[in-house]
């Protein structure tokens, strides 16, 4: 039980104080500040690469009921910098603790969220310390919005997504070859993959055309991961050298890069999609999928590319599809989440039947 | 907006009398059905026996028919109004059971009625066991491993424990758990006299199986969604109804939710429900991930409405507007006024409902819960921690005297509860009242371990926020007029009009004797008070109401009916006053301690209440006024009883003091009669007197006499166990003239301002006056339906000061025929359940009307099952009022 409670803060960047009781690791940690409104799936959600370099604030007020488990991380480590809560669980509390991510409980997450919501996505810092100090911690914080960060020089940071990439390629599954551009990909992507009948082979972000070529892909899946899809310029480079050489599929940050690839544009949205919860209407079918988000920034539409689904919420581009590609918003593998996008893999499935791998050699 | 045009007319059926297993939860969805087709344009025909709801006020539909729910009578509706569709979903099994006999007929074809919503194959799968079992195996989903037996000697050995279950029952009627062989033959034996068709299902056991609910909606493009995930405190052996339960789920990881999830729409898909709302049970074992469906309703329910009132999504509202042809996206969600019908809801709090029980009624002083559902009533608590939430349903339930055990309960609820203790000696240790409220304990507890005052308590800490029940976990900004408290920072007012505000507190969780009745007074309350230029504010916890509606008032608090709650709202509303009259009991036991931490009561109760309540003050006050009374005397011990007893002469009625539906009253013919103890009154029994029910309207200065209810039975059955006509044949001119004189006078000397209900016995030329209660009676909706006047509108009125002649009453309240009422009782669930008495017990009721009494009675008693008298139906309600006016009477 923990009977000593230390009082410490969230401060945002806009000076607004939110106290809290601190239940993770001791310290002070500066980050993007981000709600989700999943009510199930805290270990997915933490530990999910795109969370990197935010403090994730939970508006389901219960986190950490049904303990943690192995099979619902993401990844190896928590991504998060920090995590904020109505009310934490003991265990879930340690799990925290022991992945040194710096987690708050007690906070009124309510208000937070609404606070977020009206004013938009903010930087923040959080930890013990002066509310004074902690301000200017968060205010030195780069952007993640990449737009932002060139205006401030000194506020810019290499790419997140190139922090969480892995470093070594690895293989799961069998069955025709996903390459998978890991740029901070979710296990469960590879996961899903493996399940619809294909090898997902995982490659570092960093890989270019060529090397992805190599390695004969039926399709090449551009992942979900952190930051503004605008500062992956080397991978948008890659992606259109790719582009009519082989099926290629995005989700989330994938998609995004995909859409610049293709001349489309990208921008901020004011306090992003995150939640299990989000309704995206599938055009062609006219059909409503209830799908997992999380997602800062988002595609504007234009002409020339089919927007495949579009948000029921926002009315944003939820995917887009052309000429040998074929990417979505949201997440399809779901963790935490519903499954109605599922289908996602099985055409990617189809795809790659399709498409005879020689064809890339 | 496209919807179907081919259909213009939909007859929509209600669920009947209040039943424990099937109770407001269907007037609530019902009278949504009824608002939201009329508003698109639809001609509504209406049939409901229960004249207590508001679905029957002749303005929710059409053409509104009290009468009984059988194929026979629904025929003839049918033959007379000729509707294009039926719409069953909405009127709980009753309903559902009715439009499967129908079709089943051959009625609707002949008819030409189209079944909209669940449709007769999707009714037959989803209630037929057998077929559902085959069904959901050959889809490859997991059922109970089960038998269906039509005969005590098809059992094979080997089976128990085992489930029975009675097909085409409601609430688990007739059903039960067999542990051993004996058990089993004798509960096959029951189930099977107890199931319409023969036919009952025995089980494998999962009792101690974890037991959810998923509230599943879905349209005809192929769209389905989960509104709310429940979870059951109580493992699988407990009837959910009877379960303490949570939403959302708590304790499933989201791989093991979404698999239930996937699982749940692969049944209601096999099941092929075309368009609405459905809920798929399930149990679960954790440990080794076996899940199992329990059964699948393609239907508005108990939890459905559970589900509506703790996620603010209309789910009766949005199934009506499905069945017309409408889809989930072409829907607006009200509540954020942005977003579309097509979403799963995302909460950012907690709702637990805890059921109410009855049990001392029926002399049960051992419950114990088993598939059977026993519960009356439930009240739902919403907070930001499961304490919170948990203590708030608690207080709502008001029976401080039944602990739940929460055997078998999954170890997070276990230490969820185990830390209220825990916070509960923090607090005593610390005094840390901020951080006692922020954890969710009630004043009244902080009072009390404190040594302190509940008002001091309040001294001591700050004002809880208001917080929206907004659908989204304040992802949008919503519209939502639907509010919880907890103690954090309020969401930011609404824009509030110029308009003085009032505030109505409901009766929070239904029990026997204070049911959906005083939910109709408080809800034509509120419409009274917003045509007089106010914007009224509905406090109550019972989720299965029209008054927790958040389309009901202007803003709703779903908060229990206690002082703590009533003056957070009044804070933070600012009404000019607070209307206790209207929600029965409950709000009334809060005269005292609201004036005395000065909140203003609309109508000034306060006096007359406690001058009814006082026997000696009231006494006095009836022999000044040269009125009768029966003799009475105070007596302790059963020797004063036996004094008192002899003093009075036998027989003698004794009670318990300030008691509600008669808990606990005898009537005693002999010294030998006497036991108990406690301090009880004790009452000159008037013995084959005439009981009769009269409902006024006063100014404070006259009275006004609304109705005059003659009961069928003699005095000394509880008035609401009691059958009524009206016009009563024993109540000739000068009995009538008398009684007017009387309550004429009462109300003047007890200075009502509003509804005043009186009790007498009437033997031969003397009226003795049984009791007078000062505020909305259990007839209101009756006496109202039967006058056809609005009666609640004209108490408001006088409340709020208006004169008797400013209202516009008629000389005299004629009804508009015979009417009748009987009383349902729940005798089959509880040995003692039909017995009429001075105590009350019968849950619900039904109105008939016919040209004379008798007609009406009789008509009353087939509704009531209790004759299978054939009968027509009669004029509609809107029939009967149109020929008022043509007739030139008011």
């Amino acid at each position: 039980m923990q009977h000593i409670s230390i009082n410490i803060h969230l401060v945002l960047e806009d000076g607004s104080v939110f106290p809290g009781t601190s239940v993770g690791a001791r310290g002070t940690v500066a980050a993007e500040v981000a709600f989700t409104t999943t009510m199930a799936g805290y270990q997915e959600a933490v530990t999910d690469p795109s969370y990197r370099g935010q403090a994730l604030v939970f508006s389901y007020p219960l986190i950490g009921n049904y303990g943690i488990s192995e099979a619902a991380a993401q990844s190896s480590t928590a991504q998060t910098r920090a995590v904020v809560m109505r009310q934490s669980r003991p265990e879930w509390s340690r799990w925290l603790d022991s992945q040194g991510v710096v987690a708050l409980s007690d906070v009124d997450t309510r208000s937070l969220v609404r606070h977020i919501r009206s004013v938009g996505a903010m930087r923040c810092a959080a930890g013990e310390g002066d509310v004074s100090e902690l301000l200017d911690l968060a205010l030195a914080e780069p952007h993640i919005d990449y737009g932002r960060a060139v205006a401030e020089p000194e506020l810019t940071m290499p790419p997140l997504a190139l922090e969480v990439a892995v470093e070594r390629p690895y293989q799961v599954g069998s069955g025709p070859t996903v390459v998978v551009v890991d740029l901070g990909c979710k296990r469960s992507v590879v996961r899903s993959i493996a399940n619809a009948g294909m090898k997902a082979h995982v490659v570092p972000g960093t890989y270019d055309a060529g090397r992805i070529l190599e390695l004969a892909p039926s399709a090449v899946l551009i992942g979900n991961g952190p930051g503004d899809p605008a500062q992956l310029v080397d991978q948008v480079e890659t992606i259109q050298r790719l582009l009519g050489n082989v099926p290629l599929f995005g989700i989330c940050l994938g998609h995004q890069l995909i859409a610049l690839a293709v001349g489309m544009k990208t921008f901020k949205l004011p306090f992003g999609h995150r939640g299990s919860n989000h309704p995206v209407h599938e055009t062609k079918s006219g059909r409503v999928l209830v799908t997992s988000q999380n997602h800062g920034f988002a595609v504007q539409p234009a002409g020339g590319v089919s927007v495949t689904h579009v948000s029921l919420n926002d009315s944003t581009v939820e995917g887009i599809k052309g000429d040998g590609f074929n990417s979505v918003q949201f997440h399809p593998e779901a963790a935490p989440g519903p499954t109605d996008g599922i289908g996602f893999f099985e055409e990617m499935g189809k795809a790659c039947r399709r498409v005879p791998t020689s064809q890339a050699s | 907006m496209p919807a179907r045009t081919d259909i213009t007319s939909i007859l929509i059926l209600g669920s009947g009398p209040i039943r424990i297993g099937q109770a407001c939860e269907f007037d609530y969805s019902g009278s949504q059905a009824c608002r939201v087709l009329r508003e698109y344009g639809y001609r509504v025909i209406l049939i409901n026996s229960n004249p207590a709801t508001i679905m029957t006020d002749p303005e929710w539909a059409d053409a509104t028919y009290l009468e009984p729910l059988d194929a026979e009578t629904a025929a003839q509706v049918i033959a007379k109004e000729r509707p294009d569709a039926l719409l069953a979903g909405l009127g709980g099994q009753t309903a559902l059971n009715l439009a499967f006999e129908l079709a089943e007929a051959g009625i609707l074809e002949q008819f030409e009625v189209e079944l909209i919503g669940a449709d007769l194959s999707a009714i037959r799968k989803a209630e037929d066991r057998q077929v559902f079992r085959a069904l959901m195996i050959e889809n490859g989903l997991d059922v109970l491993q089960g038998l269906v037996v039509r005969d005590v000697s098809d059992l094979p050995g080997g089976l128990v424990p085992a489930v029975v279950r009675p097909a085409f029952t409601l609430g688990g009627s007739g059903g039960g758990l067999a542990r051993t062989e004996e058990e089993l033959t004798q509960l096959v034996a029951r189930g099977l006299m107890a199931s319409p068709i023969g036919e009952v299902l025995v089980e494998e056991s999962v009792e101690g199986w974890s037991e959810f609910e998923l509230e599943v909606m879905c349209d005809a493009a192929g769209n389905y969604i989960v509104v709310c995930s429940i979870e059951n405190i109580e493992p699988v052996g407990v009837h959910t109804g009877d379960s303490w339960t949570v939403a959302p789920q708590q304790t499933l990881s989201d791989p093991e939710y979404q698999r239930m999830r996937d699982v749940a729409f692969a049944c209601v898909r096999a099941v092929g429900l075309a368009n609405g709302g459905a809920n798929v049970q399930f149990a679960y074992k954790p440990d080794t991930a076996d899940l199992r469906i329990i059964e699948m309703n393609p239907r508005a329910s108990r939890s459905s409405a559970l589900a509506s009132k703790a996620t603010g999504y209309p789910i009766a509202k949005i199934s009506a507007l499905l069945a017309v042809g409408h889809t989930l996206a072409e829907l607006p969600n009200d509540i954020t006024g942005k977003t579309t019908a097509a979403f799963e809801p995302a909460i950012d709090y907690v709702a637990v409902k805890a059921p109410r029980f009855d049990f001392s009624k029926f002399g049960i002083e051992e419950p114990t819960l088993g598939t059977q559902m026993q519960s009356v009533g439930e009240a739902l608590g919403l907070g930001r921690t499961f304490p919170e939430a948990f203590l708030k349903a608690w207080t709502g339930i008001e029976s401080a005297d039944q602990r739940p055990e929460f055997k078998g309960a999954n170890d997070y609820f276990v230490s969820e509860i185990a830390s209220i203790a825990a916070a509960e000696h923090d607090l005593i240790a610390t005094g840390d009242v901020t951080a006692a409220k922020r954890f969710g304990l009630r004043d009244q507890r902080i009072a009390a371990l404190l040594g302190s005052t509940e008002l001091e308590i309040r001294e001591r800490r700050q004002l809880p926020g208001a917080l929206a029940v907004d659908s989204c976990a304040a992802e949008f900004e919503a519209e939502t007029p639907y509010y919880y408290l907890s103690h954090e920072a309020g969401d930011p007012p609404p824009a509030r009009s110029e308009k003085p505000r009032i505030l109505i507190l409901g009766s929070g969780a239904n029990r026997i004797g204070q049911g959906i009745e005083f939910d109709y007074s408080c809800v034509h309350a509120v419409r009274a008070f917003t045509e007089m230029g106010y914007e009224v504010i509905m406090l109550n916890s019972n989720p299965s109401t029209v008054s927790t509606d958040y389309d009901t008032s202007h803003r709703l608090y779903l908060e229990p009916v206690t002082l703590e709650s009533v003056l957070d709202v009044f804070e933070i509303e600012e009404p000019v006053g607070v209307v206790v009259t209207l929600g029965g009991q409950t709000p009334l036991n809060l005269v005292a301690s609201l004036s005395s931490a000065g909140i203003p009561l609309i109508g000034d109760p306060g006096w007359s209440i406690d001058t009814s309540e006082d026997r000696e003050r009231f006494a006095e006050l009836l022999k000044s006024a040269g009125l009768l009374a029966p003799n009475w005397a105070t007596a302790a011990t059963p020797e004063e009883v036996m004094r008192a007893a002899g003093d009075i002469g036998y027989p003698v009625m004794v009670r318990p003091d300030y008691v509600l539906g008669g808990a606990g009253m005898r009537i005693i013919r002999s010294p030998e009669d006497v036991r108990g103890t406690g301090s009880v009154l004790v009452d000159q029994f008037i013995e084959n007197a005439i009981e009769v029910d009269i409902e006024i309207l006063s100014d404070g200065v006259n009275g006004w006499v609304a109705g005059i209810l003659e009961h069928v039975e003699p005095a000394g059955v509880h008035s609401g166990d009691s059958a009524c006509v009206m016009p009563g044949p024993s109540i000739t001119e000068p009995r009538e003239d008398a009684i007017r004189r009387l309550a004429d006078v009462i109300a003047g000397q007890l200075k009502v301002r509003g509804l005043l209900n009186l009790q007498l016995a009437i033997k031969g030329e003397e009226i003795f006056v049984l009791e007078a209660n000062p505020r909305a009676s259990r007839t209101v909706p009756f006496l109202s339906k039967a006058t056809g006047l609005p009666l609640v509108a004209w108490a408001c009125q006088l409340m709020m000061g208006a004169n008797l002649s400013a209202i516009g009453h008629p000389d005299k309240a004629v009804p508009t025929q015979s009417w009748a009422k009987e009383a349902i009782f729940p005798s089959d669930r509880f040995a003692t359940g039909g017995d009429r008495g001075p105590e009350m017990r019968s849950t619900g009721e039904v109105m008939a009307g016919g040209l004379t009494a008798q007609a009406a009675y009789t008509r009353a008693l087939r509704m009531a099952g209790v004759s299978r008298d054939r009968g027509t139906i009669g004029p509609s309600l809107q029939e009967l009022s149109r020929a008022r006016v043509l007739q030139g009477s008011p």
